[in-house]
């Protein structure tokens, strides 16, 4: 850059800049680097080591809570994605109707109430449901997840939806597709990659959820986020660092590949 | 929109026109009605209602919960009422630890936003997305990342004290503080995301009008950038007051039991203080600040630009 004037210049605000850059990614990379110690500290560096891997993998509660987080993540996103589309085509693919309004405060509820809030309501429904029906199973978590993750996977098939040309839609109406028809070879094809990103976006926002799933479990029900959250207040050695960069490496995963697929259709 | 809509129906008429599309919505209503909506209904009922003995709450009418929230009675002269300190006291915590968190991740969050709004426009896309991964990685795993690194044998005072800045370890964790520190680091990207976009619609041509007129670079920045992303700010701050004032995680992490924030007195009621309703009068307290908060904002977007549609 020459010394010449710039409008775009503002003296000072580039370094504050990149020294947010430094402290939003110095913690992470602190906690990743020490996961890798061959020491137990966090913050003499003693040598480089797999061990807190090979402890972490080893740790039978960490192997259970991660299976179980795994899956309530993949059934939540699944189920509240299926909810998703139905909803989105009711809310885009229409005229407006009475009643929009409050399906949209619906939707999105779960983002504005603050999570404790939600999780304490779900804590006494579901502490009366369990003393009157006595079923005390995962389907109380499968159900608070379901339910936060749908506004997550409604807003980018929703988002999808929009871009798409509906007129491709008539013309298969047209050509005498039934309203299914037009659905299932038009429309369906066509919002893939919403449908993709939304259950992606749901799968990494039911895998960080800790406060709802705090408050809903019962007994043994621990995921991985409200397991490192009660093993926080105890002496910490680098095999949470350890879990926990593995858990971020998972969650970037599909941040990028949430990215990539939204992004294609640009 | 309405003419490029399949009829489902071809001999339907509007009455049932509607009922398909709610068909479509109602299972996911449905899931949404039973855990999100219908719960948060009951605390509200809750709220007016008396204690169980075992946790729970007994079938009575009560104004007890909302009147614990901000008063105590006296135990033995139950005529004698006053403040409850404890309780204000979290109040005046989380209203002023989120004021405070907004401003940091303001002031920090605008010149990161100008930063990435400034540079050739094939980069931006790459430091948009290092502002995004954050924001997107486990809340939970980026407050331990700050408890590790503030605690008394954790890096920043090992560093400091291998530069002799300090002589013993500075006991930062469990405080105001690392609450603050935590809170403006997990909550930053929701700053800095809505500036970008406000400063990305930037007219520059503005910006050059207002050096041309022989201003200041901070009276251009004051009365010109300013008042052009203002939307961005409102929208920023209001994105990070909402979730800060709703923390639950970060405080319990990085504050310890002393420290509490709204939202783990509220846990706490539900846990060992076992006092349910008033737990609901908290909660409902927390939901009407939110919607103060938003009802606000929507105002001011309103009156701003009724235009400003995402």
């Amino acid at each position: 850059m020459a010394k010449s004037f710039s409008v775009r210049r503002l003296p000072g605000f580039g370094a504050i800049a990149l020294a947010t850059f430094v402290m939003l990614y110095l913690p992470i990379v602190v906690l990743v680097v020490f996961s890798f110690n061959a020491g137990s500290s966090q913050s003499q560096w003693e040598g480089f080591s797999l061990q807190w891997y090979a402890a972490a993998f080893a740790n039978q509660q960490v192997q259970e809570v991660s299976i179980r987080s795994l899956w309530l993540a993949a059934v939540a996103a699944g189920v509240a994605t299926a909810l998703a589309v139905p909803a989105a085509l009711g809310t885009t693919r229409v005229s407006r109707f009475p009643g929009q309004t409050m399906i949209y405060a619906l939707i999105n509820q779960p983002l504005m109430v603050p999570e404790i809030v939600t999780g304490i309501a779900l804590l006494i429904v579901v502490a009366w449901l369990k003393v009157h029906t006595g079923y005390t199973g995962m389907g109380y978590l499968v159900l608070a997840h379901t339910a936060f993750c749908i506004p997550f996977a409604y807003l980018p098939i929703r988002a999808r939806l929009e871009t798409l040309d509906a007129t491709l839609e008539s013309a298969a109406s047209d050509l005498y597709a039934s309203p299914f028809q037009a659905f299932r070879f038009i429309t369906l094809p066509l919002l893939v990659p919403g449908i993709a990103a939304g259950f992606m976006l749901s799968f990494v926002i039911s895998l960080d959820t800790v406060v709802i799933t705090e408050f809903v479990k019962s007994a043994g029900q621990d995921t991985l986020p409200t397991y490192m959250l009660g093993q926080l207040r105890r002496i910490i050695t680098p095999e949470m660092n350890a879990i926990a960069t593995l858990f971020l490496a998972l969650s970037l995963i599909f941040v990028t590949a949430f990215f990539l697929i939204t992004r294609k259709r640009g | 929109m309405a003419a490029q809509t399949p009829d489902p129906a071809p001999e339907g008429e509007p009455q049932e026109r509607h009922g398909w599309k709610w068909a479509l919505n109602a299972p996911a209503l449905a899931v949404l009605i039973l855990a999100a909506s219908g719960p948060l209904i009951i605390v509200a009922v809750y709220s007016f209602l008396s204690p169980g003995n075992m946790g729970g709450v007994a079938w009575d009418f009560s104004l007890d919960g909302w009147f614990k929230v901000f008063w105590t009675r006296d135990i033995f002269d139950p005529e004698n009422v006053s403040w409850n300190w404890g309780n204000l006291t979290v109040f005046w915590r989380t209203v002023w630890l989120s004021i405070q968190t907004t401003v940091i991740c303001a002031v920090l969050g605008f010149p990161t936003a100008w930063f990435i709004a400034t540079r050739p426009p094939h980069r931006r896309a790459l430091w948009l997305f290092l502002i995004t991964i954050p924001f997107w990685t486990n809340l939970l795993i980026r407050t331990f990342a700050i408890q590790e690194l503030i605690r008394g044998t954790g890096l920043l005072n090992t560093v400091m004290m291998g530069l002799g800045i300090v002589n013993e370890p500075v006991q930062m964790l469990y405080s105001d503080f690392a609450i603050l520190l935590g809170m403006a680091y997990v909550f930053l990207p929701l700053m800095v995301l809505p500036l970008y976009a406000a400063m990305d619609k930037l007219d520059f041509r503005l910006v050059e009008a207002g050096y041309d007129l022989y201003a200041s670079r901070f009276r251009v920045l004051w009365h010109v950038i300013l008042p052009l992303v203002k939307p961005g700010f409102v929208a920023g701050s209001i994105l990070v007051f909402i979730p800060s004032i709703g923390a639950y995680v970060t405080p319990r992490v990085l504050g310890g039991g002393r420290t509490m924030m709204l939202g783990n007195l509220i846990g706490l009621q539900f846990g060992q203080g076992r006092n349910w309703p008033l737990g609901a009068a908290l909660s409902m307290l927390l939901l009407i600040i939110v919607m103060i908060a938003l009802i606000a904002y929507l105002r001011t977007v309103n009156r701003d630009d009724g235009g400003r549609r995402g």
